[in-house]
């Protein structure tokens, strides 16, 4: 039976859509990073999870430090311009507030390893990671000689996701979802999973069709939601700009244990947190 | 360092462009003498002209002006992998002799000192790119006799090729460069003021140095104006 992306509320989605333990993509290559879906799972006491992102970012660095976090998939995890994540430090280096299995790939090795899975291919293939000893580190990592030329080149094992969460600007009430500007691995990832869930900006009567937009039809999609704002601090192109100063701002909120979760639950978990709006802090 | 990377690219060159000073740069190298350099940032911009500095490499003002925006697995299988780009900026916490790179842990990888944040874009970009710009600050704890993680290799890093000049490291003390018969780095130029010896002692391994060694320019009144320029656009926020 095919899916239909069907327009609900993001807290119906998650609960239906995420369990503890679940294996969930939350892309989004610096812009629209789904920070409110993200916030949900926290809201809802979600944990055990196996999260993968390129780059873990802000987001990641809250859902760890609050615990919620079994194991990451990444290939990068820093505050880009701004320096450490300070949460997935303390787990990786004390185990702080509890233990994270790491899954370590480079940027271009995690990206096929997302076009493999949604090509329902068993892994990606690429030239990188020979000499370096990313692979001594991960059962996802292998070398294999080309067929026809005999060249040593990189297998990377597929990624299937069990929920992917990725934020965009409209879709239309049927449930076909458009998004633009820099697209990272979002339709890889969304396409890999076995369930998608998708906040927007906005609904509209029609998609005008954008240039270099990538669209996701709902017969593809679980789950569509109306979350103005759903990028915060990341954006969504035209409809919010990336809160560069928010980003620096959390190196200072997360680098001491108790003033971070203070923080979160002043700010995500609590009930009346405004759901992707800027926060005031309180 | 800024100023010294900016000197590298040649106008007309594609330059894969990372956070922070080889962001200002490959921007400031623009503004001077290679204003055709084609700026591309592994978020997926391509022919990216941004007005201000941007803070991060997918930051909205560097999206909006750029030629082109393609995904992520594009971007690394056809323009990184596909052998597209003729310089690549890289950033490092540890560099060994032959210009392989640390940016994963210092310390042991399942129990480590200081998690770093990882191999990003950089293995690709270190085996693919023309050439390489690795910018960071000379110090015994960053150029190391043997990394702790090899996050990206150095590989057999050529010389200077059609009147661009080759791979570089360039420091707060000088530049230098991998030696065309072993792949070895060699102090080629130090910056005025700084001797020899200051930076053998910054350096742990018997660094070797090229004879004559040369003396960087001094930085010009026109560099540094268009190079605070970037920099007031970048607090204007």
């Amino acid at each position: 039976m095919k899916k239909a992306g069907r327009i609900q509320p993001l807290p119906e989605a998650v609960a239906a859509l995420v369990r503890d333990g679940s294996f969930v993509s939350l892309e989004g290559f610096t812009h629209l990073i789904p920070f409110a879906a993200g916030h949900e799972l926290l809201r809802q006491g979600l944990t055990d999870l196996t999260v993968v992102r390129l780059t873990p970012d802000v987001l990641f660095d809250q859902m760890i430090g609050l615990g919620r976090v079994a194991r990451v998939i990444f290939s990068y995890g820093g505050n880009p311009g701004v320096g450490s994540l300070h949460r997935f430090r303390d787990a990786v280096e004390h185990g702080w507030p509890r233990p994270l299995a790491l899954l370590e790939h480079s940027h271009a090795g995690l990206a096929n390893a997302y076009v493999a899975g949604a090509s329902n291919l068993p892994f990606g293939l690429l030239r990188g990671y020979a000499g370096t000893d990313l692979p001594e580190h991960s059962d996802d990592i292998t070398f294999i000689d080309c067929p026809f030329t005999g060249e040593k080149l990189t297998a990377v094992r597929a990624i299937n996701p069990d929920v992917t969460i990725i934020h965009a600007q409209q879709a239309d009430r049927q449930g076909n979802v458009q998004l633009w500007g820099l697209s990272g691995v979002q339709k890889e990832a969304v396409l890999a999973a076995k369930h998608a869930i998708v906040t927007v900006e906005e609904v509209v009567d029609e998609l005008t069709p954008r240039p270099r937009a990538v669209v996701l039809p709902s017969w593809v999609l679980d789950a569509v939601c109306h979350v103005p704002n759903g990028a915060w601090p990341s954006y969504a192109a035209d409809f919010s700009v990336r809160d560069n100063g928010f980003y620096s701002e959390w190196d200072a909120i997360s680098r001491d244990r108790d003033r971070f979760t203070r923080w979160m639950e002043d700010n995500v978990l609590a009930a009346d947190a405004p759901v992707g709006a800027p926060v005031v802090a309180r | 360092m800024t100023i010294g990377a900016a000197r590298e690219l040649r106008d007309g060159e594609v330059v894969l462009v990372g956070v922070g000073p080889p962001n200002a740069a490959a921007n400031l190298a623009r503004r001077l003498d290679a204003p055709g350099c084609v700026l591309v940032y592994e978020s997926g911009a391509i022919g990216a002209r941004p007005q201000r500095l941007p803070l991060s490499i997918g930051d909205d003002d560097l999206a909006a002006g750029a030629q082109d925006l393609v995904s992520v697995p594009e971007m690394f299988n056809y323009w990184i992998g596909g052998g597209r780009i003729d310089v690549g900026f890289l950033g490092a916490a540890q560099i060994d002799r032959f210009g392989n790179i640390n940016t994963t842990v210092i310390g042991d990888y399942a129990q480590p000192q200081v998690r770093l944040p990882g191999a990003g874009g950089a293995p690709e970009i270190a085996r693919s790119a023309g050439r390489i710009i690795v910018l960071l600050r000379h110090s015994p704890r960053s150029f190391v006799g043997e990394l702790d993680f090899i996050t990206s290799v150095g590989r057999d890093l050529h010389g200077p090729t059609n009147g661009a000049p080759g791979s570089a490291v360039i420091t707060d003390l000088g530049i230098l460069r991998p030696c065309a018969e072993d792949g070895e780095l060699e102090l080629v130029a130090v910056h005025p003021g700084v001797e020899l010896d200051d930076v053998r002692e910054a350096t742990g391994w018997p660094l070797r140095a090229r004879e004559p060694l040369e003396v960087t320019e001094p930085v010009t009144e026109r560099e540094l104006s268009e190079l605070r320029a970037l920099r007031v656009s970048a607090e204007d926020e």
